[in-house]
Parts: structure tokens; C-alpha cells; sequence
């Protein structure tokens, strides 16, 4: 889907300025997301990846720039904007940020509560079978997030996330703090439910493995821009100093050398 | 893409052959009513159903058409979707392998026994709690003995910092509070008293009650607010970030480090905020005197000194130590059974002051009735 021409931009951020005080984050910072495609957004840590991630959803002002997200232009009236988009884009937060005094499965619909007319016993059942597709087993659902384990929380959250079937989701490093395995389980549901929701997905990571097995594109962060954007086999050609050193380093290595059999091995859902 | 995709609605139209086609979006602002539509159809017989035409279709429809199958082959017939795109069909197979199962949670009991089953275990809570108490008093002696045997493990500046923060900054709070009780007691009691003639003895009401009673009790209370409240939201918010098995690890002891210099300020401060309270409810007392019933300042003293036993205020200060000691304990207590979560935190925080409040005023009847008693 990702090669058809023209690409549909879905995600159009321009000339974008982020700072706090004196310390300016991004300057002049260009991106666009396609329509459809896993989006890997890489950097150092404290390169403002997080920050980019806020600006786009509304949640941080940015200083100077444009950002235009599904045709609306997200800074021009934010709440307007909120109120176009929210049914249209998911946010997932580290860590899942679910609403600790509901369970799972209220969690899940606080999302579909704005919807009109949908009735208390659907609502629910669609509740349950996000929480299913999200891989959690069905009694996760009346569970309180302090009793999961921290990979279920992170799934409970994409779960909320996707509760609209929104166009876009925003994951803020899905996988950091998960074992190997969760980590490479959630990489594999990541992909699957794009695929079939159609879903575009703006990915903040720092692994390797993440990016190697999900991601269609990659952009990386660094000198307070976005600094190249392309496939991982142009991250490997590129000759930017730090892009060198995360692509070509010991654990990029072991990451792109290992055999691929992560790729379809999870029908994990 | 539609601009609002609330206003669309889903159209069922029947064709002659029996096809149900279904035009415009299928998803979930629409799958309610979709729902109650469906569920008119015809149970009896197979179902062809047309989706080509939909404009948009999502999980919740995806959802809708699957429990729509499933109904019609738990029923016996056989329902066929007609012009499934790709997509749609990639959508449509995995909601379908993702259908949850629906397990029954343990279902829980009601009736007689459960009600006693739970009073028991309110019982056997309350006891424990009573136990865990008495546990963390003791292990505040056994670390007060084992700092007085190394005097270098304890932590000095931690103590003044503490009792700063739990006496110092108290002061005007508490004199506040003492200050108009004094004067309320003063004005009360004169209203009644000058019915009798007995305006003078105005002194000793607001003398004894303030000093025996309601200088340190009231104290108390304040503190157990702001004090144990304190305690457990400092100690518990350790306790979720790991910091106290942080501790552990590095051989630190945490009633040494944590609840050691925390009850000891107290204990050092409670018995000086509880003068400070006595010498304010006088001070207010003295005052509402002299304007409402015309005592002057120095026959107040007088009085005070010639009508007032010496032994009210040691009443008064010696249970200063035991409501103290009930407050530190308390709190730290409750800051220790914070588990991982913020809500346990709140919920613990408030606990701690609710109970230390409580076990204050419950050891200050036993005082009472002790006093009485041995006759002081
Ligand atoms: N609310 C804030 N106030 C001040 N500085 C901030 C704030 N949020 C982020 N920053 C700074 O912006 C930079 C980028 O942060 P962030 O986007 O969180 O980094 P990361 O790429 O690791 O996600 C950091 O240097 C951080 O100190
Ligand atoms: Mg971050």
C-alpha cells in the first residue's frame, strides 16, 4: 500500500520550532507521514522525540511552524482541531497512562463514551474485542491496571488507543521496558493491526529490533531536525555521524544480522 | 475522507432476491442502530448480505457483521457476505480470530454467609492491623535502643529537619487554634457563669479545661492532620519508587533511617507545641475575660495561680508523649502498606490521618478515665 503514487500525506509538520527557555529542541524541522505506513522516529535520548510526538497531537504549542495532521491544521485552533481529530488519531503513552481507578475494560471505553446513541451492551462487547485483538486474555478486562504486568498495561493502552478505530496512532517507545520476547510480540501485533485496520502509525522507539521488524520508513532525529527519512537500507548508507554510529554499532548489527524469523512468526492476536 | 463521520448513517435495502445490501458506513457510530435492525430480520432462513456498497466499515462493524454469522449458525442457517474487498477481508478475518471468548468470572456469592464472612474478615483485618501497630512501636524502641548503642547510625540533621517541619512550622497554626478556643471558652463560660454571680470562676473553667484537656487534645489532632499525613505520603511515595528496598539493599535500615528521626520529632515537639497551645488558650481566655466580664489581666493571675492546681498541666503534658508516639506510628505505618500505584498512596494518606485522629481521641478517654481513677 505504502508505494502508491501520489503518497497521501497524512502527517504534514513545516518549518517546526520547539523550545523551552532558552533551549530551543527543533528548528525548522520538516516531516511527512504517508498515508498507511509505520513511521520509526529515532534519536538520542533528549533529542525531543517525545516533544515532536506532543507538538503533533496538540499538546505542546510549538514557537513557530505549521503542523497539519488529516487535512486540519492542528495549530490554528486546537480545539477545534481536537475536536475533528480525537475520534481520528490514538495516542499510546509510555507506559500505557491508563486511568488506574477503572478497569481495563472501562478504560477501554472511556474513548467510545463520545460516541452518541452506541448502546451500554455493544460498547462493552467492543470493548472486549479490542481488548482480544490487543492480545489480553478476556478476564484482563475487569482487571484494574495496578494488577497487570507492565506489558499488559502497554497493550491495555494501545487497546484505549484503537478504541475509535482511529486513521492514526501515535506510540510513544512501545517497547521500552519490555523482556525480548513482549518486545518482539508487540512489534508483531503492532504490524498485524496495521495491516488490517489500516492504520498509520507514528512510532517513537529506541529499538533496534522494533524498527528493523516493523517499520516501513525510518526518520531520524538529531541537530534539532529531522534529519534523514527513508528506508533502514538507506539509514545504513547515510553518513551522518550519529546515524553511522546507531546503525553500524554492535547492537544494530546483531539486530539487522539476526535471522528474520520474527517477521510473521505471531499470530500472537 | 468524510469530514464528520457522525452524520452518516447505515441504509439496509432488500432486494428481491433476498440480498441485503447495506449502504453507507458500517462502524461504530452507526453499529447500535444497525444492531436493533438486524435483530428485526428474519431468524428462520439464510441470510446473503451484500457489503459492497458501504462507504466506510470498521472494527465495530467488522464486530457486528461476525456476531451476525455466528448468530445465524447457531441457528442453523448460513449467512454469506457478498463483495468483500481486500481489505475489508483482512479486517474482517482478524476480528473474527479475535471474537473473545466470553468466560465467566468466579462468580461471587451473596447472602447470610457472605455478609459473615465478610464481618470476619473485618475482624481478623482489624486485628492485624492492631498487631502491625504494636509491631512498629516495638521496632521504633528496638531502633531508638540499637541508635543509643551506636550513637554514629543516627542521623542527626535528619531529626532537626523533621522536627522543624513537624513543630516549628506548627506554631502558628496551633496558636491560632488554642488562642480561640481560649477565647470561645472565656465567652461560653461567662454567659453561664454570670447567671450564678460566679463570673470569677470563668478562670478556672478556661484554666482546667485548657490545660488538662483541650490544649494538648486539640494539638494533637492538628498534628495528626498535618503530621501523619505527611509521614505516610513521604514514606509511601518511597515505597512506590523502590527507594526503601533500595535501602534494604544497601544496608540501611529504613526504621532507623525513616521512622526513627520522624516519631522522635514528634516526640520532642508534640509536649512544646502543647505548652505553646496552653499559654495561647490562656492568653485567649485572659483576653475575652477582661472584655466580656471585666477581669483584669492581673486578677486573672492571680486567680489562676491561687485556683489552679500545678498538677492540671502535667495531666495535660504528660499524655503528650503517647499521643506521639500514636501519630509517628500511624503514619509511618500506613506509609509502609503503600503498594505500587498512586491510588493506594491517597487512600493510605487519608487512612493514616482518620486513624491516628481516632486512636488519639480513643487514648485520651483512657487517660480520662485513668486520671479519674487514681484521683488526680
Ligand atoms: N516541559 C518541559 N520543560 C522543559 N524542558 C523540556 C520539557 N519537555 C521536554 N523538555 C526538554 O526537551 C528535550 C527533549 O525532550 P524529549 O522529547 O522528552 O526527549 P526524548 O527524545 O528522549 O523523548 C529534553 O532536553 C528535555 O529536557
Ligand atoms: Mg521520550
Amino acid at each position: 500500500m505504502k508505494d502508491t503514487s501520489p503518497k497521501d500525506v497524512v502527517i504534514e509538520v513545516r518549518g517546526l520550532r520547539n523550545q523551552f527557555g532558552s533551549h530551543v529542541v527543533h528548528e525548522d524541522l520538516d516531516l511527512d507521514v504517508y498515508r498507511g505506513e509505520i513511521i520509526g522516529v529515532v534519536g538520542g535520548s533528549g533529542t525531543g522525540k517525545s516533544v515532536l510526538l506532543r507538538s503533533i497531537v496538540g499538546l505542546q504549542e510549538p514557537a513557530a511552524g505549521s503542523i497539519n495532521v488529516l487535512g486540519t491544521d492542528v495549530l490554528a485552533d486546537v480545539h477545534a482541531a481536537r475536536e475533528t481529530l480525537d475520534e481520528k488519531w490514538g495516542v499510546m503513552f509510555q507506559d500505557g497512562a491508563l486511568f488506574s481507578s477503572l478497569t481495563v475494560r472501562e478504560n477501554v471505553e472511556v474513548p467510545m463514551r463520545s460516541v452518541p446513541d452506541l448502546s451500554p451492551s455493544i460498547r462493552r462487547n467492543l470493548a472486549d474485542l479490542k481488548i482480544s485483538m490487543v492480545g489480553l486474555p478476556y478476564l484482563a478486562g475487569d482487571k484494574y491496571p495496578s494488577e497487570l504486568s507492565g506489558g499488559m498495561r502497554k497493550r491495555a493502552g494501545l487497546a484505549r488507543s484503537l478504541a475509535l478505530d482511529p486513521e492514526i496512532v501515535f506510540l510513544d517507545e512501545p517497547t521500552a521496558g519490555l523482556d525480548p520476547v513482549g518486545a518482539a510480540a508487540f512489534d508483531t501485533l503492532i504490524k498485524n493491526l496495521s495491516r488490517s485496520m489500516g492504520l498509520t502509525v507514528f512510532l517513537v522507539t529506541h529499538d533496534l529490533d522494533t524498527l528493523y521488524a516493523v517499520c516501513d520508513r525510518i526518520a531520524v532525529l538529531a541537530e534539532r531536525k529531522v534529519l534523514v527519512t527513508g528506508s533502514l537500507e538507506d539509514m545504513l548508507k547515510a553518513d551522518h555521524p550519529w546515524t553511522r554510529e546507531y546503525f553500524h554499532g554492535p547492537r544494530a548489527r546483531a539486530a539487522f544480522e539476526a535471522p528474520t524469523q520474527q517477521g510473521d512468526a505471531g499470530g500472537a492476536t | 475522507m468524510s469530514q464528520d463521520l457522525r452524520h452518516q448513517l447505515v441504509h439496509f435495502d432488500e432486494t428481491d432476491e433476498g440480498v441485503l445490501r447495506l449502504r453507507g458506513q458500517l462502524s461504530i457510530y452507526t453499529v447500535s442502530s444497525a444492531q436493533e435492525r438486524v435483530a428485526r430480520l428474519d431468524t428462520q432462513k439464510d441470510l446473503t448480505i451484500d457489503i459492497g456498497d458501504l462507504s466506510r466499515i470498521d472494527t465495530a462493524g467488522a464486530w457486528l457483521l461476525c456476531e451476525i454469522e455466528a448468530a445465524g449458525e447457531a441457528a442453523g442457517n448460513r449467512v454469506t457476505l457478498q463483495n468483500v474487498t481486500g481489505e475489508t477481508a483482512t479486517l474482517l478475518s482478524s476480528v473474527k480470530s479475535a471474537m473473545p471468548e466470553k468466560q465467566v468470572a468466579v462468580k461471587t456469592e451473596t447472602g447470610f454467609a457472605v455478609l459473615l464472612h465478610r464481618l470476619g474478615e473485618k475482624v481478623s483485618a482489624g486485628t492485624t492491623f492492631l498487631l502491625e501497630l504494636t509491631g512498629y512501636l516495638g521496632l521504633f524502641f528496638v531502633s531508638l535502643g540499637r541508635v543509643i548503642r551506636h550513637p554514629s547510625e543516627f542521623r542527626f540533621t535528619s531529626l532537626v529537619a523533621h522536627a522543624e517541619d513537624v513543630g516549628y512550622r506548627a506554631v502558628p497554626i496551633v496558636s491560632l487554634m488554642a488562642f480561640l478556643i481560649g477565647v470561645v471558652l472565656a465567652f461560653q463560660g461567662s454567659a453561664q457563669l454570670r447567671q450564678f454571680g460566679a463570673e470569677v470562676f470563668v478562670v478556672d473553667l478556661i484554666a482546667i479545661s485548657i490545660l488538662r484537656e483541650l490544649g494538648i487534645l486539640l494539638t494533637a489532632i492538628i498534628v495528626a492532620g498535618r503530621t501523619a499525613s505527611a509521614f505516610t505520603a513521604a514514606i509511601g511515595s518511597m515505597k512506590m519508587r523502590e527507594e526503601i528496598d533500595a535501602m534494604r539493599t544497601l544496608g540501611l535500615d529504613p526504621a532507623v533511617v525513616l521512622f526513627l528521626p520522624r516519631i522522635l520529632a514528634l516526640l520532642f515537639m508534640l509536649p512544646i507545641l502543647g505548652l505553646i497551645a496552653n499559654i495561647m488558650g490562656l492568653f485567649g481566655g485572659a483576653l475575652m475575660a477582661w472584655i466580656e466580664l471585666g477581669i483584669s489581666p492581673s486578677m486573672f493571675r492571680i486567680r489562676l495561680i491561687e485556683g489552679t492546681d500545678v498538677s492540671h498541666v502535667f495531666v495535660g503534658l504528660i499524655k503528650a508523649p503517647v499521643f506521639a508516639l500514636i501519630i509517628g506510628v500511624v503514619g509511618c505505618h500506613a506509609g509502609m502498606q503503600v503498594k505500587s500505584n498512586a491510588e493506594s498512596l491517597g487512600r493510605m494518606t487519608s487512612n493514616a490521618v482518620v486513624t491516628a485522629i481516632f486512636t488519639v481521641i480513643v487514648a485520651d478517654a483512657l487517660f480520662s478515665i485513668f486520671f479519674a481513677q487514681v484521683g488526680l
